[in-house]
Parts: C-alpha cells; sequence; structure tokens
C-alpha cells in the first residue's frame, strides 16, 4: 500500500483491505508513528542496558516495528494475542508495561503481566508452543459460542505470532490442522524476519511460507511487513473474519530483522552487508515519515516524537537501576495452583537455611 | 448403608468422568478415537452420546496438538480430559507437558491455573507389540508443576479421576491397562481420601512393601504367599507418585523395619529410587536391612513374548522379601 518513498495506493484487487485504511484518520497515523518510534527507541535504549549489564540478554524487534504496531492496533478490544518473544510492538498497542518486558530479559520473572486481563498472552521462548496455545484458546471462544452472532461488540478472535524459523515446528503444523478442522477463530501471523539466528528462510521453507497452510485448508496472503497501513488492514480484515465465523487465516508479513537474533548473536558471521542495505533503504519508519510529510505532517511532530523517546529512554534506565530483585519465596510460589507438601517442605528448609546465617556465625 | 457398585476399572473410570462431566459442563474429553468409539480400551464409551460432540471429541492424531490445545482452553477456562492412546504415544506430547503445561501457572505468576487431566493407559502385560506397554511415570514425577497418580482398583478409578479433574493443576493420570477389566466394588457416596494420600491396603508387621497401580494385584499375591509361609506383610499403594505420601511410608517402616518397592517401571531413576532415598533419609535407624526395588530392567521393553520373563511376578517380590529378611 505505501511504496518506500511513502505514496500510498491500494491495488484494485486489494480493494476490501483498502477500506480498513479509509476508516483511520490523521490521528490514527500520528499514534502509529509515534508507537513505532516508541518502541525502536525502547529496543536501543534496551540494547545499550543489556551492554551494560543491566540484563542478561535483550531480544531486538528492530526493523519489524511496522508489523508489529500495524497488526497489534489492529486486533480488537476482545480478541487475545498469543505472542512469541520479539512481539514488543504489539504489547504496546495493547497496555503491556514495557518494564515488563524489561523484568523477564532481566531475570526478576519469567512475565508480570495478567494475560486474561491484558489478552496480550504471555512471552513463549520454545519456538510455536504458543501457537498450539492460541488454538485451543480460539477453539474456546468457539465453544463459548462467541464468534459469527452478528453482534460485533461480543464476538471474539485469536491471534498468534510466529517467525518463519517457528514455521519448521511440528506444533505449527498441528496448530493449523487443529483450527482448521474445529474453524477455530484465529489467525496465524508469521513476521517472516528472514533470519533464524544464523539460518535463513530457505533453510525453514521452499515454498513461500503464506502457502504454508493450504494443505491445511487453511488460507494465507502476503504483505509487505515494513508498511504499517498494509498491517494493519490485513490483520484487521482477517481479524474481523474469524470473528465473523470464517474460520482460520494465515499472514506472512514480509520483514527484516535489522539487528542481531539477541545480543547474544554476531550477524556479521553470517549475514552479507548488502541484504541489510537492501532493507534499510526499506525501513518501516522512515518510509511512514515520507508518507505523513506528504499528509502536511511537519517537523514539529517528529520533534515531539524524538523528544518523547528520550524521555523514555531515561525512565527506562532509571526504573531498570532502581529495580528491585525478586524476594526468596518467589522460587516456590505458583508452583502449583493449589498446596503441595514437598514445596511448603522445601520452601521451609531453604528459609531456615538462610535464617541461620542472619542470626550470627553458625556454630 | 453406603450405595455401592460392582465396576471393572475402566468403566469406573469412565462412571467418575462421567459424573465429573454432569456437574461441571466446562469438562471436556478429548484425543484420538475416544468419540464414537469411546476409546480404544472403551473407557469413554457413552459419553459422546450423552454429552454430545461439543464436549466430547476426536481429535487430529497429534498428541503435541491435543496437549497443546488442551493449555489454551484451559486458559480459556475449559477442564480438559485428554486422552493419549498409549503410553508409549506421549512422547510427542513432552515438550507442551514439560515446557508449558507444567510451567504455566508459575511463568504467570499464578494468573493462570492448569486444570487439565492426562489420562494415559500404561504398562505392559498385554502382549502387545512396542510402544504399548511402557512405564513412563518418571518422567512426569520428576517435572515439577505436574501432578501424577495411578489408580489400582475400581473405587480409586472412580473417585481419584474425579478427584483430578477438580484439581487446578495438571494431572497425569496413569492407568493400569492390564487390570482395566479387574473388578471391584466402588462407593457411590463417598471418596476414600484425597488422591495423593498413599493407603496401606494389608497390614503387616516384619516388611513393608510399597506399590503402585499395575503391580499392586501382583504385591497383594505376594503378601499372601508369605502369609502363608508365616511372614507378615504391610501392604502399601502409592496411590500418588507426585506428590509421594511419605509420612504413610515412613510410619510403616518404622514399624516393620524392612522395605521392599515393587513396580513396573526400569529401576534405576525410578520412582522406585525416589521412596528408597527418602526412606533412608528419614527412617534410617529404624532399618534393619537395605531398602531393595524390584523392578523390570534397564533395557526397552521386549518383544511381547518375553515380557512375562521382563516383568516383577510375585516370586521375584518374595524373592526380595526373602533377602531382606534374611540380612
Amino acid at each position: 500500500m505505501l511504496s518506500p518513498e511513502g505514496i500510498f495506493e491500494v491495488p484494485a484487487e486489494y480493494a476490501e483491505y483498502g477500506k480498513y485504511i479509509e476508516r483511520l484518520n490523521l490521528d490514527d497515523f500520528l499514534k502509529f508513528y509515534r508507537d513505532m518510534a516508541r518502541i525502536r527507541r525502547f529496543d536501543n535504549e534496551c540494547t545499550a542496558l543489556q551492554r551494560q549489564g543491566q540484563m542478561g540478554l535483550w531480544v531486538q524487534a528492530l526493523g519489524q516495528e511496522a508489523a508489529q504496531i500495524g497488526s497489534g492496533y489492529g486486533v480488537g478490544p476482545n480478541d487475545h494475542m498469543f505472542p512469541s518473544y520479539r512481539e514488543h510492538g504489539v504489547a504496546i498497542t495493547h497496555g503491556i508495561d514495557l518494564m515488563s518486558i524489561i523484568k523477564i530479559m532481566r531475570g526478576v520473572n519469567h512475565g508480570g503481566w495478567n494475560p486474561e486481563e491484558t489478552r496480550f498472552h504471555l512471552y513463549a521462548i520454545v519456538l510455536a508452543t504458543q501457537v498450539l496455545h492460541a488454538t485451543g484458546y480460539a477453539m474456546g471462544v468457539n465453544f463459548d459460542g462467541l464468534v459469527g452472532t452478528g453482534n460485533p461488540d461480543v464476538d471474539q478472535a485469536v491471534i498468534t505470532y510466529f517467525g518463519d524459523g517457528a514455521t519448521a515446528e511440528g506444533d505449527v503444523s498441528e496448530a493449523l490442522l487443529f483450527a482448521a478442522t474445529t474453524k477455530a477463530p484465529l489467525v496465524f501471523f508469521c513476521q517472516n524476519n528472514q533470519w533464524a539466528i544464523s539460518s535463513p528462510v530457505s533453510s525453514q521453507t521452499v515454498v513461500p511460507l503464506y502457502l504454508r497452510g493450504e494443505g491445511f485448508g487453511v488460507p494465507g496472503i502476503q504483505v509487505d511487513g515494513n508498511d504499517v497501513l498494509a498491517c494493519y488492514a490485513v490483520t484487521a480484515k482477517h481479524m474481523d473474519d474469524a470473528r465473523n465465523g470464517l474460520g482460520p487465516s494465515l499472514i506472512e508479513a514480509l520483514t527484516y530483522r535489522v539487528g542481531a537474533h539477541t545480543t547474544s548473536d554476531d550477524p556479521t558471521k553470517y549475514r552479507p552487508a548488502d541484504e541489510l542495505e537492501y532493507w534499510q533503504a526499506r525501513d518501516p519508519l522512515l518510509r511512514f515519515e515520507k508518507f505523513l510529510r506528504r499528509q502536511g505532517v511537519g517537523d514539529d511532530f517528529f520533534e515531539e516524537v524524538a523528544k518523547a523517546g528520550d524521555e523514555l529512554a531515561e525512565q527506562i534506565r532509571a526504573e531498570t537501576f532502581a529495580m528491585q530483585n525478586p524476594p526468596l519465596e518467589n522460587i516456590f510460589r505458583h508452583v502449583y495452583s493449589d498446596p503441595h507438601p514437598m514445596v511448603a517442605e522445601q520452601q521451609a528448609w531453604l528459609e531456615g537455611y538462610e535464617a541461620s546465617f542472619e542470626e550470627g556465625e553458625p556454630s | 448403608m453406603s450405595n455401592s457398585v460392582e465396576l471393572p476399572i475402566a468403566k469406573a473410570i469412565n462412571a467418575g468422568i462421567q459424573k465429573a462431566m454432569s456437574r461441571n459442563d466446562k469438562v471436556l474429553v478429548f484425543g484420538e478415537d475416544v468419540a464414537e468409539l469411546g476409546g480404544v480400551f472403551r473407557v469413554t464409551e457413552g459419553l459422546l452420546a450423552e454429552f454430545g460432540s461439543k464436549r466430547v471429541f476426536n481429535s487430529p492424531i497429534a498428541e503435541s496438538g491435543i496437549v497443546g490445545t488442551a493449555i489454551g482452553l484451559a486458559m480459556r477456562g475449559y477442564r480438559s480430559v485428554a486422552e493419549i492412546q498409549f503410553d508409549g504415544f506421549v512422547y510427542p506430547a513432552f515438550n507442551q507437558i514439560v515446557s508449558q503445561l507444567a510451567k504455566i501457572t508459575n511463568r504467570s505468576e499464578g494468573h493462570l491455573s492448569m486444570p487439565v487431566v492426562i489420562r494415559i493407559p500404561y504398562g505392559g502385560g498385554i502382549g502387545a507389540v512396542e510402544h504399548h506397554s511402557e512405564s513412563p511415570e518418571a518422567y512426569f514425577a520428576h517435572t515439577p508443576g505436574l501432578r501424577v497418580i495411578s489408580p489400582s482398583n475400581s473405587n480409586d478409578a472412580y473417585w481419584m479421576i474425579q478427584q483430578a479433574i477438580e484439581s487446578n493443576d495438571p494431572v497425569i493420570f496413569f492407568e493400569p491397562k492390564r487390570r482395566y477389566w479387574q473388578k471391584g466394588m466402588v462407593n457411590l457416596d463417598s471418596p476414600p481420601s484425597t488422591m495423593h494420600d498413599a493407603a496401606v491396603l494389608r497390614e503387616g508387621s516384619q516388611l513393608t512393601l510399597v506399590s503402585y497401580g499395575p503391580m499392586i494385584p501382583t504385591a497383594l499375591q505376594a503378601a499372601e504367599v508369605a502369609a502363608s509361609e508365616g511372614i507378615s506383610i504391610e501392604v502399601i499403594d502409592l496411590r500418588s507418585m507426585s506428590p509421594i505420601d511419605f509420612p504413610t511410608i515412613i510410619n510403616s517402616v518404622k514399624k516393620t523395619g524392612r522395605l521392599v518397592i515393587a513396580s513396573e517401571a526400569s529401576t534405576s531413576f525410578s520412582v522406585s529410587a525416589e521412596v528408597a532415598a527418602k526412606v533412608a533419609e528419614l527412617a534410617f535407624y529404624h532399618l534393619e536391612a537395605p531398602v531393595l526395588r524390584v523392578g523390570s530392567f534397564d533395557v526397552p521393553y521386549p518383544p511381547a513374548k518375553l515380557e512375562e520373563l521382563f516383568l516383577p511376578d510375585a516370586d521375584r517380590i518374595l524373592e526380595a522379601v526373602d533377602r531382606s529378611l534374611s540380612y
């Protein structure tokens, strides 16, 4: 929809997607840009904090802002999202506190938010596991009779995010099958960022990934993942379809992992430099900035966004430096929902052991 | 007078699931061939007719998918009773069980519960081909976040499946498949105890024999033979392999001074090994002899024509009893 020069044009065959953009106004566009810039600034700040030893690891979403912000805003207020571990952009479109993502990477907890409240579920580290959870959840939405009721205020759908690497896992294939056979209200959103650590997408598939669902009966569509408007429109349309009872579908968003897999990775060992240049020329923020400037948005706005980014960075640094370590009892909390004698016994032992040091020198 | 009925174990599990489904419409039953057929052992027979295809349905033949979707359904408020057709077929689901099902409550800091029951027919003795006779309970007992139980009789089967379904934690429910047709009385009015309590099935004074699941009839047979020779054995049914009811075992060992543990599983790194270690820790001065384990060997389950030699029987248990008593 957006050319690299920021020219907006909807090809005739995608007119039904274009309608979703027609409903947006300038405030929506500015919100998209602000959030893309916010998440990029967050990402860069977190990479720096990791380098300073404040986090064990950082997982960059750099370059994938349009795919994440666009699709995140295409998700409705009753819908549920099942992310992988790189979806910081989707997270902020649904009110996840960025500090809670830092806590995961710092080792304070494994994800502190309540998925039932946020509808944004916890990060899944083991590839593709969340895709099956999303499928089961969507099956439950079906059982609850909240699909295709004709009342858009109650209908629900589910979206799950995963990468090109995860498509090789059996869980994605099984999820496509379960979703198809149960006609689950589910959108499979694959961010194809071209690399799974050091393995190119060509080692995960020999056919385009948007075709992966066809054999299971899950139709697919490919979208320019660096075009925030296209990602918004495609997600919104497919979530509507799922909510209306048309069953699952798969979206492949073509994007690029500009950064490393994580801060532990070194892409210069395996990735050609010209490839990075190719994608940087298609940078989602630059492209959208060009579009906004064509809409008459001026320097004032971009300066305000940059200033907000500085404030965010300062706040993140301060809150990270002030972050407390979790208490000892967190080791034993919530292992089970109901009481468990062994966990209680081991907690009592460790507390007694620790206390023996506080009371003075052991005799 | 209590209301009771005689049922084989398979029918008792069926009746327990039926009861749980009638009580709570969030309880679902699914897995391979569980609907029209009622499962390959007919444990879920009749449930489709009674509760309909929205609550009792066949899944694709994909074990990871069965457990993975059960997790998603739990997040949505459903309580799944998922069947894995045979013990040796659970491994494709291992990742979803061990890395997801067992950890999600902890990962979510208690925001999410995982009331999922995974039913697995287990153990040998039915003359089956490879992968249909295994005892994989130790893998799951070793995994924090799971509860692992196994009934050995009809009354326990009826009540423990209901207790498992009521649990807010994931329960791996091992069914002693070669005992599915073993009949027993079921008290329909009240449960014998919680699902994690061990049960003293036979009182004795000279040796404690701990066992569980399909080995319980064998253990009772061994105790009977021993009694005819004047040896008094106390038989304890663990019922729960995680957590283990150690107070019941320790009390018994303090009385008898001797312990033999019998199970079908490979002996090394087993549930039996855990019982032995804990008894050595908690009842060391009460032991008159080393704790002995009777189990199968640390080799793959053999072809069916060899399983009689492979599986422990009453004689092998008695051999260990003799060694303990003559120590």
